[in-house]
Parts: structure tokens; C-alpha cells; sequence
């Protein structure tokens, strides 16, 4: 049994034009120490329906889903105060910009103590001691100094750091981290991202990672979750996904890539991803993908078999004998 | 941090030379000669005056006058009143205890309220409480102080009988005021029911002075906080799974302080200088009524040291503010 499985995820923003559909019918699973990434462009949908798993969406945001189950517990039907237990202790997420998600009143020692008192409990010296355990775990130097520094007097480098140590100060059982290195320069990303690999090797949570980076990806993820305008267009595992991607959206991001590129100027998909009021009929893709036909065009895909990743696609790629047949 | 106090120190002799000269210079350019008020309806002979306006020194010229001011000043004389006779340093601090004490207790009472209606109003924006709240705020900002004040006197004291109309404390009480504080001397005392007269005597004053404030912290703090509920950082504090009550009280309204403590020093600073409408109504011995009466009285050194003094007081809260910052928000004590 996975240790988070959602179903037929959809959140909706009411706005003063109507409402608006972000995620649209996402299902998700996680096992117990995957690293899951998720995959897309800006607008894609792929922040929000974690936002939404985390019951961290503002009060325009509607979310409905068949099964939102995590490590057992019905997370559709929970209570606010049920979900606090949950949230920040085994269910933690870490965010793009270390700078401004941390409080600049506080010191970084106390946010990090918070945490740390309101789940555990524990007592002072209980706290300061794990506090410069996780410090030392995430790689801060001199960590009893540095509990005493406000976030301002550190780089964003320290801060995401710190960012980590908080949300694995309860050890959770799933670590969802959304773009965690965007923010941050290339050597920084590294750095960042091998602690997070390290940290699920040592610590065996589930590790979520929502990005735009294909290089991210292929760096760190197992499993590959491909969003487009809110559905989930493509899953496979990372290796195959990189060999044979299905979806001619994947496959466009792949050749997008640098090191993949043999032509002269890098390959880019025109167009951008439909909003609230340029919506495709059909395929929500169809509009800037090169193999779309009429039937694209008019009938929305629905997903295939799990042998084709569940391409939300009617000309999938790589497809093999099977469609020949 | 103590290079900064002393930096800011520094910066209030100007100020201070300042506000010597214009509260030197204001009450001379009124119109109204002290010596023809100080003589009345009988008037006096031309020697006599000539003999008056020898011992003022007013017959000498004015930069004279004003040199002999400020040295006065500055060796701590600010002279003595002409009305009195007694020396205004005295007359000012007999007085002052009862305006700040008046002033701290009506901030005590705006803040109190202010800050969490503020939050309130902010954690639940466009709905009912917010709606109320803002409109509440919104009349106390727009009424007048003496309407307000003679309705409250009216309902609290006359119909229902539960506060008494005016002065600090009920006449049966008498001891010594070594403060001046009248809370602090009526608990010294000892005598029984002196305090709660006190008390009962402060509350009318304290609501009508603390109202206008009460409505600016409160606007102040919903606009501030609904700025910083956006924030990534409250995000975090929500995916810590803490309550929203910590949330809102601890982790936004620490950042939404700042503005807030602004309007809150500016407001002292205006009670400092007198509440003088309110110090009327209800008889307080404070020393916003003892500036009005002076300027009407010609009474050039109460109305010049009386203005210095309360510019000094309010350069002090001034300062305290700007310190209060760096200890809300460290990001502001870089320098």
C-alpha cells in the first residue's frame, strides 16, 4: 500500500470571471521512500494540487477528489485540528524561496524550535540539542552559533538549509519540496539537491520534488509525474521516461534540453499553456503540439493503460507494437 | 546600539535649540501685551509700566531677550510665571504627572483594543466581524470628542450613577502625591477605597481620550496585517501545522508591529501635548488646560517652557519608537 494515494484531484479557484480549474483530475501515488517528481511549466498545476494535499490553498481555492490517503488516514474527511497533527510532522513541505519563507523576526533557531515543541513536545534543552543535530545533519556550519542568526544575516543557500532542517525536524514520512533550488545558483542546487537524496536515504521518507528542471529530474527522481494545464499527462519511471517518452509533450521538453540538442539553436515549444479563458476543446495540448490532428482538436484524450504510463494522449509516442496491432 | 542612542541624541540639539526659538518667538508675535493683561479691567500709569516692562526686560531688545532665555535654559531656569510667580519647571511637573498618567492609561486602553480588533479584522476580511469592526472604528475616528464625552457622562454617569463626572479622585480622600501619579499615591496611601476612586475616576477620561487612537491602531493593524498574511512566511508557519490563533498573533502580527508602533508613537505624542477638550470636560488637572490658560494670559515663560518641555517629552517617546523597531524587526538594526 502506497503511503499517499490521491484520486481524481481537482481544485478550482472561484475568481470574478468564473472559476477557474488549476488541477484537473490528477491521480498520485507515493511509496515509502520514492522520490516522486513532478513535472511542468508555470501554470501547470503542479504547486497547487500539493498546496491542496497540504490544506495550505486560500479560501477561493475548491478542492474535490475521489481519495486524498495519507499513511492511512482519510485526509478528505479530516478535521482542521486533525490535520495540524499531520501537517509539519509527517506530512512536511519545503518551498522556493528560502528567503522570504522564513519569519525575519525570528531567529532561525526558534522557528526551527517551534516546530519542534508544538509536535514533540520536548523540553528545552531537548529542543536546542535536536536543533543542532538537524543543523549539522542538513550541513550548517557552526550550527550553534548559527541558531541565533535571523534569516537576513544568512545566504539563500544557509536559509534553504534551514528551510530543510524545519521540515524534517518531526521526521516525516513524506517530504514534499516545491522547486527547492529555483531560487538558488547552479553549484547551490546541486548541494541542495544531493542533501535531499542523502536525507531520504538515511531517513526513508517518501520524497516529492515539483519541478520545471528536466536536469533535476533526471538527477534525483525515481518516478516522473508529467503535468500540463493541470492534468496529469504522463507517468513513468524516470529511466524510461527519459528513454521513451509517450506524451509529444514530454518528448518536446526532452529535446528542450541542452545537452540532448544537436542543432544549432535549442528547440522551444511555441506557444504557452492555456489559461482561463483560451481552454482547448480537445487535447489540452493540441494547440502547440506538432502531430495534433482534427480529432485532437475536438476529443479530449483520456489515459491510457499503465503499459503506456497513462498517456493522455491518441498518438502516444514509442507505442510500439501495440497500436500497430 | 549605544552609538545609535547617542547618534540620536545628538540630533535633538537642534531640534531643541529649535523649538526654544519658536516657542520664544510664537507667543511674542500673538497679539496682547502681558503687562495690560496682567493689570486688568484697572489699568496703570505710565511709570508703572515703564517700571514693569524694566523688570521683564521686555525694554530690551529681542535678541537680548532671547539670548538670556536660552542661557536660562540651558542651566535648567525656565523662569517663573508671570501670573503665579512660581518657577514653570515646578508648575509643569506639579501638573504633568496627571496628563501622562491619563495619556498611558488611554493607550493602554486604545492598544488593548486595537490591536487584536485590528487582527480580527484582518484574519476575517469582508465578512461580519471585519465589516463591524472597521465601521465601529470608523465612527469613533469621525466623532466629536465632546459630544462623545458628554454622551459617555451622561448614560455612565448620570443615568446610571456608575462613574463620577470630573477631577482625579472623590474630595473624602486626602495623602500625600510624592509621584504625582494619583493610581500609584492613592494605593500608597493605604486608605481603603482610595484606589478604586481612582480608578472609577480614570475610566470615563481614559475611553474618551483612547478612542481616536483606539480606531487608528485598529485600521492600522488590519491594513498591515492583511499585507503580511500574504506572505511566503506565513505559508511556512501554516505547513508547520501550527493554529491559526499562533499564527496570526505570533508570526504575522510581530511583522505587521511596525506600522502599527508608528501611529502608536505619533499618538502619544499628541496626548503628551495636552488633550485639552478632554482635560476640560472632565476638570483634569493637566497641563494641556495650563497651556490654554497661559497663552490666553500672556504668560510668556509658562507658554515657552511649557512648549519645550512637552517637545522634549515627545522627542523622547519619538526615540523610543525607533528603538522599539530594531527589537520588533531585527532586519532594521543593520546600521
Amino acid at each position: 500500500m502506497s503511503l499517499l494515494r490521491i484520486r481524481n484531484l481537482s481544485v478550482a479557484f472561484s475568481t470574478s470571471s468564473g472559476a477557474f480549474r488549476a488541477v484537473d483530475a490528477v491521480d498520485l501515488d507515493v511509496d515509502e521512500g520514492e522520490i516522486l517528481a513532478i513535472v511542468g511549466e508555470s501554470g501547470s498545476g503542479k504547486s497547487v494540487s500539493m498546496l491542496a494535499l497540504m490544506g495550505l490553498l486560500p479560501w477561493t481555492a475548491n478542492v474535490t477528489a475521489d481519495e486524498i490517503t495519507f499513511d492511512g488516514k482519510d485526509l478528505l474527511r479530516i478535521d482542521t485540528a486533525g490535520r495540524r497533527k499531520i501537517v509539519g510532522n509527517d506530512l512536511a513541505m519545503i518551498f522556493q524561496e528560502p528567503m522570504s519563507a522564513l519569519n525575519p523576526c525570528f531567529t532561525v533557531g526558534w522557528q526551527i524550535k517551534e516546530a519542534l515543541r508544538y509536535h514533540l513536545g520536548l523540553d528545552r534543552t531537548a529542543r536546542h540539542r535536536r536543533a543542532i543535530e538537524l543543523f549539522e545533519q542538513v550541513g550548517i556550519p557552526d550550527p550553534e552559533k548559527r541558531l541565533s542568526a535571523f534569516p537576513h544575516q544568512m545566504s539563500g543557500g544557509m536559509n534553504q538549509r534551514v528551510m530543510i532542517a524545519m521540515s524534517i525536524a518531526c521526521k516525516p514520512k513524506l517530504l514534499i519540496a516545491d522547486e527547492p533550488t529555483t531560487a538558488l545558483d547552479v553549484t547551490i542546487q546541486a548541494q541542495i539537491l544531493d542533501l535531499l537524496a542523502e536525507l531520504r536515504n538515511e531517513t526513508g521518507m517518501g520524497l516529492v520534488l515539483i519541478t520545471h528542471d528536466m536536469g533535476v529530474v533526471a538527477e534525483t527522481a525515481e518516478r516522473v509525474s508529467v503535468q500540463y494545464a493541470g492534468q496529469k499527462i504522463e507517468e513513468q519511471t524516470a529511466a524510461k521516461l527519459f528513454d521513451k517518452p509517450h506524451h509529444p509533450y514530454t518528448a518536446a521538453l526532452l529535446d528542450a534540453l541542452p545537452e540532448r540538442s544537436t542543432e544549432r539553436l535549442l528547440p522551444t515549444i511555441p506557444g504557452v499553456v492555456p489559461g482561463q479563458f483560451d481552454r482547448p476543446t480537445g487535447c489540452l495540448f493540441s494547440p502547440r503540439c506538432k502531430l495534433a490532428d482534427a480529432l485532437c482538436k475536438t476529443t479530449p484524450p483520456m489515459p491510457a493503460g499503465k503499459e503506456l504510463g497513462e498517456v493522455r494522449c491518441h498518438y502516444p509516442l514509442h507505442a510500439g507494437e501495440r497500436i500497430a496491432s | 546600539m549605544l552609538n545609535y542612542v547617542i547618534g540620536r541624541l545628538l540630533t535633538f540639539v537642534p531640534t531643541f535649540v529649535g523649538v526654544t526659538l519658536i516657542s520664544f518667538g510664537f507667543i511674542r508675535v500673538l497679539p496682547g501685551d502681558p503687562i495690560i493683561v496682567m493689570a486688568g479691567e484697572r489699568g496703570l500709569t505710565d511709570e508703572r509700566y515703564a517700571e514693569l516692562e524694566a523688570q521683564f526686560g521686555f525694554d530690551r531688545p529681542i535678541y537680548e531677550q532671547f539670548w538670556e532665555y536660552l542661557t536660562g535654559v540651558l542651566q535648567g531656569d525656565l523662569g517663573n510665571s508671570f501670573v503665579t510667580k512660581r518657577p514653570v519647571w515646578d508648575e509643569f511637573f506639579a501638573l504633568f504627572p496627571a496628563t501622562l498618567e491619563l495619556s498611558v492609561c488611554a493607550m493602554i486602553f486604545a492598544v488593548l483594543l486595537g490591536l487584536p480588533a485590528g487582527v480580527i479584522a484582518a484574519v476575517n476580511r469582508g465578512k461580519f466581524y471585519d465589516r463591524a469592526l472597521m465601521s465601529t472604528a470608523l465612527i469613533g475616528y469621525s466623532m466629536p470628542i465632546f459630544w462623545w464625552a458628554l454622551l459617555l457622562i451622561i448614560v455612565f454617569s448620570g443615568n446610571l450613577q456608575w462613574t463620577p463626572v470630573s477631577g482625579r479622585i472623590d474630595l473624602i480622600y486626602y495623602f500625600p502625591d510624592p509621584t504625582g501619579f494619583m493610581l500609584i499615591d492613592s494605593l500608597r496611601s493605604g486608605q481603603s477605597g482610595a484606589f478604586t476612586s481612582a480608578v472609577r475616576h480614570l475610566v470615563l477620561p481614559t475611553i474618551v481620550l483612547g478612542t481616536i487612537p483606539l480606531a487608528v491602531i485598529a485600521r492600522q493593524t488590519r491594513s498591515a496585517m492583511l499585507e503580511v498574511l500574504g506572505e511566503d512566511y506565513i505559508r511556512t508557519a501554516r505547513a508547520k501545522g501550527l493554529t491559526s490563533g499562533r499564527i496570526n498573533g505570533i508570526h504575522a502580527l510581530r511583522n505587521a508591529l511596525i506600522p502599527v508602533i508608528t501611529v502608536i508613537g505619533l499618538s502619544v505624542g499628541t496626548l503628551l501635548a495636552g488633550a485639552i477638550l478632554t482635560e476640560t470636560i472632565f476638570s483634569w488637572p493637566g497641563i494641556g488646560k495650563w497651556m490654554v490658560d497661559s497663552i490666553f494670559r500672556r504668560d510668556y515663560p509658562v507658554v515657552q517652557g511649557g512648549l519645550l518641555l512637552i517637545a522634549v517629552a515627545v522627542m523622547i517617546v519619538n526615540l523610543t519608537v525607533d528603538m522599539l523597531y530594531g527589537v520588533i524587526n531585527p532586519k532594521i538594526r543593520k546600521r
